[in-house]
């Protein structure tokens, strides 16, 4: 096992933390306007659950980066550039079935990285993953569940699922790829490679979209950029206005 | 509680000699604070007063979600951010245990929010004020939660088993969010210069609207007689507004804020404060629609309940699909 490079590891628990951070902003846009009350519910307890991760994740980031600074530091005051999520997580809502599809994609993934992390030969990540997990087996069985829900649904929840799906499936590939920051996670033995999760991945989407009736989109493009950092969508940088507004404008505030 | 000027049966309360004989009884049971359940007999305007009073606090915890939603997103650390997610959540919650307590009196969800979009029944007037600065956040968890569980608390004893038991648990969750809102005024209040002039604006835009939650002044308040006579209702909106100004005085000394009321003072004589009533011409234009926020909250709700007409349907189709499958297997 190779000692851990502390800059991989940092970059590996950005990536962890932005996924959550991203995902968990754009879910709590949807307060008070989803289609049914315990969808409100479900929505922002999901939201809370995500940005509760990134807590864990971009707190122990700061802890390895060593410049003292705090997980609302590294949520608040990085640019577009320093982020490291995947493009999945930062594109809009859309409508309810967007934002369904989004979230399993997302949860599937999730459940399947967060059991291997259980398994790190990091203390802190083996933790925060075992906490994680117990959250996101919940939030991927009520997601499959809606997915199938509305896929099966009318026709039109049907063609709008489907729609969400071709959208977004794109987009799936990037969680998979890997760089010089994977190898070095996968060589202190801290996380898996992301290809080694793509099988079982594979075979949890085809299940539930069998089930949904939605067809999965073969040979899809990949389009990559988030969790290198080297090319956000457009989308990225208003998210973040709206995020840091406060923090950017009355720099140095306790609140 | 988020409910104003209920209408009950229009006259005031029944005296015994003109109450039937099932009256009688029925008022006998409130009288010994033995609870109504949703099988017992009840007059129908107590039935038609309930579902008007809890519908509208329901309706109330939904548009509620609306003024904290608009800062979820701004809100400028990760901790606040959560808190407020759960604070928004509870609230929905609240929504959904009463609306199940409108239900046990035979009106549905869906019948109650098709009143709300109608326009036919109403939500607390608070909520058609805007939320501006993040202080803001804090006044409504101070001043707002502050007000409705001074009204809810002594609604835990009242007559309406499910009403009573929907808001027990709703008074736990309540005192919760009032002292996040006191600690983000306290943040602010001692913080930068800028800080405290948010705190201050907040608490001067949000006093008056709180106190007007309460409803009208007694002597105009035509509707109550009857309600504390079922104890629907238990104290008067003076009695209870009274009560919140005597609380608030001290917390916002304690923030150095200074309540934008000229009359505000100590009472030796009475033991309470003296303070301004609120601008009731005001209310009542709030209350008609012409709020700041009132177009934009219906606005929302609507939006919010058309583009998720196909959700509904199709998981509606859904589920019958499922059943039909499984009377099939059987």
């Amino acid at each position: 096992m190779a000692t851990p490079d502390n800059a991989a590891l940092f970059q590996f628990l950005l990536r962890m933390g932005d996924n959550t951070l991203i995902l968990g902003h754009r879910v709590s846009e949807w307060c008070g306007l989803a289609p049914v009350l315990e969808e409100d519910i479900a929505l922002a307890n999901t939201a809370l659950d995500l940005i509760g991760q990134t807590q864990l994740w971009l707190g122990y980031a700061a802890d390895v980066q060593g410049e003292g600074k705090t997980a609302d530091d590294l949520a608040f005051l990085r640019d577009v550039w320093d982020f490291r999520n995947v493009l999945l997580v930062e594109l809009p809502n859309g409508d309810f079935g967007q934002t369904i599809m989004r979230q399993f994609l997302f949860d599937a993934w999730a459940s399947i990285m967060l059991a291997r992390l259980q398994k790190s030969s990091d203390q802190t990540v083996r933790e925060i993953a075992e906490k994680a997990s117990k959250e996101v087996s919940y939030h991927v069985e009520r997601s499959a569940g809606t997915v199938v829900g509305l896929g099966d649904g009318t026709e039109e929840s049907h063609s709008r699922m489907q729609a969400a799906l071709d959208y977004l499936f794109p987009y799936v590939g990037e969680l998979f790829l890997s760089d010089e920051v994977d190898v070095a996670m996968i060589q202190a033995e801290i996380a898996p490679d992301p290809a080694s999760l793509r099988a079982e991945y594979d075979a949890l989407v085809a299940k539930i979209m069998a089930e949904a009736t939605l067809t999965v989109p073969a040979d899809a493009y990949v389009h990559k950029g988030g969790r290198s950092g080297a090319l956000h969508t457009e989308h990225l940088g208003h998210l973040l206005a709206q995020m840091q507004w406060l923090q950017r404008a009355y720099p140095g505030c306790r609140w | 509680m988020y409910a104003q000027m209920v209408k009950s049966t229009g006259q005031g309360a029944k005296t015994r000699d003109e109450m039937t004989d099932e009256e009688r009884d029925f008022q006998d049971r409130i009288d010994a604070d033995i609870k109504i359940e949703p099988r017992d007999w009840m007059p129908d305007g107590y039935r038609k007063t309930l579902i008007r009073q809890i519908g509208q606090h329901a309706h109330s915890e939904i548009v509620g979600q609306l003024p904290e939603g608009n800062w979820i997103t701004r809100a400028p650390t990760l901790e606040r951010k959560m808190i407020l997610l759960a604070k928004v959540q509870d609230e929905a919650g609240h929504g959904l245990y009463l609306y199940s307590a409108a239900e046990t009196l035979g009106v549905s969800r869906d019948d109650l929010t098709a009143q709300l979009l109608s326009g036919k029944m109403k939500y607390s007037s608070i909520f058609n004020y805007p939320t501006l600065t993040w202080a803001d956040i804090g006044a409504v968890g101070w001043l707002v939660d502050g007000a409705a569980i001074m009204n809810q608390v002594p609604l835990q004893r009242t007559s309406y088993g499910p009403y009573a038991r929907a808001m027990i648990r709703i008074c736990k969750e309540e005192s919760f969010h009032q002292r996040q809102g006191y600690d983000i005024m306290m943040k602010m209040a001692q913080g930068s210069p800028e800080q405290r002039k948010m705190a201050q604006d907040a608490l001067n835009r949000f006093w008056y609207p709180s106190l007007m939650m309460f409803g009208p002044s007694d002597k105009d308040s035509v509707h109550s007689a009857q309600s504390m006579a079922w104890k629907i209702k238990i104290n008067t909106n003076d009695e209870l507004r009274q009560k919140f100004v005597d609380q608030t005085v001290p917390q916002a000394d304690y923030l150095g804020l200074t309540i934008p009321d000229e009359n505000l003072k100590w009472n030796e004589e009475t033991g309470r404060h003296d303070f301004s009533e609120p601008d009731w011409t005001e209310f009542f234009d709030v209350i008609k629609g012409n709020g700041p926020c009132n177009t934009e909250r219906m606005n929302a709700r609507m939006k919010a309940w058309e583009d998720g007409q196909w959700v509904r349907d199709g998981l509606l189709a859904h589920g019958r699909k499922r059943a039909a499958a499984n009377v099939a297997a059987e």
